[in-house]
């Protein structure tokens, strides 16, 4: 008798799967492969790279032998490197949590207060901006900041060359363009989970539109708040875009640290090199991303 | 004297919606006043307009004689409980009774003060660090009336405060919420659509349909005299004889059978097309037939508890009475159906109202 019920309940308990265990693995081993040979073997593939000096051409292409944490300490005492990580944190906090994030949270909130109608024509504008290739919009922003013929400069009436004079002003705007509609329907959704009458509330104590923001919208949205910086912070923190407009330059005024891994190792062939700057990206990556879900799992208790 | 004054308010949404109608209301002070009505009859549009959650259209709303039309929610020293309660899940069941006072900058004793008050007048005084999401729907209704409480305000509006409790828990939360509000002593409007829960709760009530106010009164009137085939149809547990029927010689015709004119309509002119009506509760069984009797075979019998609920074909005509629990015919016997007099009411069926 109780064996039966217990076997009547057996599909809902979690563990036991409909499926069986079998099955389950025939499901998943497709993509299990493809994410072994697409992006666990190169990442640590990566990892020994960093620790050989491994070369594109010459000797070392050929037979590359260990050098421990050379390429590590190398990095950790090269300026380019030091300020190539300082440029990328600048292109992080600029276009990515004070652009992309408070530029689409405000979007989002202007948004909600105007007419569903008005709401879906600019929702559409601005998606089309994240739905255009990269490619495509580093050339629109190429024409945009145009020293001889450009748009900019032709509003403005001035003659400025903005990605010689201001490159790295000009890939942060470049960015937020690309980026905020992400954060926008991000946030646009977060709000418009938000019970009316939660805001409905605090309208009826008096709270002024600032006090709903602080007090309800923000604690209310504050888990889409960190997914969306997450998100946003390591898809930038990883941006190889810029290098469509500035290629780095001027003298390595953009030079953000895929630019620097990508010039450290196809440029310059020091695949050792570069891979070892990878490997401190990612651990940066992996820094951010366990900050994050920590102050997410603080704010679920 | 009338707290809350509304003057000819209308209310018309983007699209067209009229929701609310040129309507008219008086409520008076320390009142508990029920808006009950079908959903989409403007009853929540109303309540909403009253605190200024929504802007109406055209006409003047005044409470204490004073014009409070284009005040916001916030100016207006009222207190809401919606339906869903609208605790904040990020608040403990403290900072959610106390967060509207922080809005009004009280002093932090004062808001003690108040908290205390509120939690122990509703029983919740040891809830108050848990989180909303960690208390039972009875108890976060407690807490968003001590929210509400906190506030002191001078009218209460409730949008279906009761909707989201199991049965037996709302009937609990009722006979609380009228003790309340009677101890309080404030103006209270509530809005429902659960014609037993305004019956009960309220003093006076209004029933609504398409915007426009079907009749006010007090629960009694409206049992016993609704003023038009609106309200007769809408209120009451069971649903009430609407018969059609014509005025000849003084008496209401309906099909082969004959009633006297009820006491009221001495207006009642021969020839004029009318509706007699009376509830099942005031129709009982008598031993034979005769003048103002309907006989005939009964179709359908329904327990209700004490008594039952019995439906008869008279010639084609449905017409539904009472039996006590015992005495109840079966199916197919053949019964005959007498009126209460004096409880019968008739309408013109042109205007539908009552004579």
């Amino acid at each position: 008798m109780k064996s039966k019920t217990m076997k009547g309940s057996r599909a809902a308990r979690p563990g036991n799967s409909v499926l069986g265990k079998g099955a389950a693995t025939a499901f998943l081993s497709p993509s299990l492969i493809f994410i072994g040979i697409f992006l666990l073997i190169p990442a640590f593939w990566t990892l020994y790279l960093g620790l050989t000096d491994y070369k594109l051409v010459g000797i070392e292409a050929l037979n590359p032998s260990f050098v421990g944490i050379d390429n590590f300490t190398k990095a950790l005492n090269d300026p380019q490197f030091l300020s190539s990580l300082k440029l990328t944190i600048i292109y992080v906090l600029g276009s990515a949590i004070f652009g992309q994030a408070l530029l689409g949270f405000i979007l989002a909130w202007v948004l909600n207060e105007l007419s569903p109608r008005i709401r879906n024509i600019v929702e559409l504008i601005v998606i089309f901006a994240w739905i255009v290739p990269g490619s495509v919009v580093a050339f629109l922003w190429f024409a945009f900041f145009n020293n001889e013929e450009g748009t900019l400069n032709a509003i403005l009436g001035v003659n400025i060359d903005w990605l010689l004079d201001y490159p790295m002003l000009s890939i942060i705007i470049f960015n937020i363009w690309r980026g905020t509609a992400f954060s926008m329907l991000l946030f646009s959704a977060a709000i418009a989970s938000i019970p009316k009458s939660h805001i409905e509330v605090a309208r009826v104590a008096g709270a002024s539109k600032m006090q709903q923001l602080r007090n309800i919208v923000l604690p209310s949205a504050r888990s889409y708040i960190l997914t969306n910086l997450l998100l946003i912070t390591l898809w930038t923190f990883n941006d190889f875009g810029p290098y469509l407009l500035t290629g780095g330059g001027p003298g390595g005024e953009t030079q953000i640290l895929p630019i620097f891994i990508y010039d450290s190792a196809l440029r310059y062939l020091d695949f050792g090199y570069g891979s070892a700057i990878a490997a401190i990206m990612l651990f940066l990556n992996l820094v951010i991303s366990l900050i994050v879900l920590r102050m997410s799992r603080k704010g679920k208790k | 004297m009338s707290f809350v004054s509304i003057e000819k308010i209308t209310k018309v949404f983007p699209g067209g919606v009229r929701a609310l109608d040129e309507l008219d209301l008086e409520i008076k002070d320390g009142e508990f006043f029920a808006l009950l009505g079908p959903s989409g009859c403007g009853k929540t549009t109303l309540l909403r307009t009253l605190g200024g959650l929504e802007s109406s259209t055209s006409g003047t709303i005044s409470f204490e004689g004073k014009d409070v039309t284009f005040l916001t929610p916030g100016a207006r020293n009222i207190a809401m409980v919606f339906q869903d309660y609208a605790l904040y899940p990020h608040m403990n069941v403290l900072e959610n009774i106390s967060y509207p006072l922080k809005v009004r900058k009280f002093s932090k004793e004062e808001i003690n003060k108040r908290v205390t008050q509120a939690s122990e007048a509703l029983s919740i005084q040891m809830l108050l660090d848990r989180k909303p999401g960690q208390i039972s729907g009875g108890q976060q209704q407690r807490v968003a009336v001590a929210r509400a409480m906190a506030c002191t305000p001078s009218l209460y509006l409730f949008d279906e405060p009761l909707s989201n409790l199991d049965a037996r828990l709302r009937l609990e939360a009722r006979t609380f919420l009228k003790q309340l509000q009677r101890e309080l002593g404030v103006t209270t409007i509530l809005v429902t659509h659960d014609q037993s829960e305004a019956l009960a709760l309220a003093d006076r009530m209004a029933v609504m349909d398409k915007g426009r106010i079907k009749q006010v009164g007090s629960p009694a009137e409206f049992f016993h005299k609704p003023a038009n085939i609106f309200v007769a149809s809408f209120i009451g547990s069971t649903p009430m004889n609407l018969l059609d029927g014509l005025v000849n010689d003084g008496k209401v015709v309906i099909g082969s059978m004959t009633f006297d004119i009820p006491e009221h309509a001495s207006t009642a002119r021969t020839g004029d097309q009318v509706v007699f009506g009376v509830r099942p509760e005031y129709v009982s069984l008598v031993s034979g037939p005769g003048s103002g009797i309907a006989s005939g075979v009964v179709k359908v019998t329904e327990n209700l508890g004490t008594h039952y609920l019995v439906t008869a074909d008279c010639n084609g005509i449905l017409v539904r009475g009472t039996a006590p629990d015992g005495s109840e015919p079966a199916m197919g016997d053949t019964v005959h159906l007498k009126p209460e007099p004096g409880r019968s009411l008739l309408y013109n069926k042109t205007s539908e109202d009552l004579y």
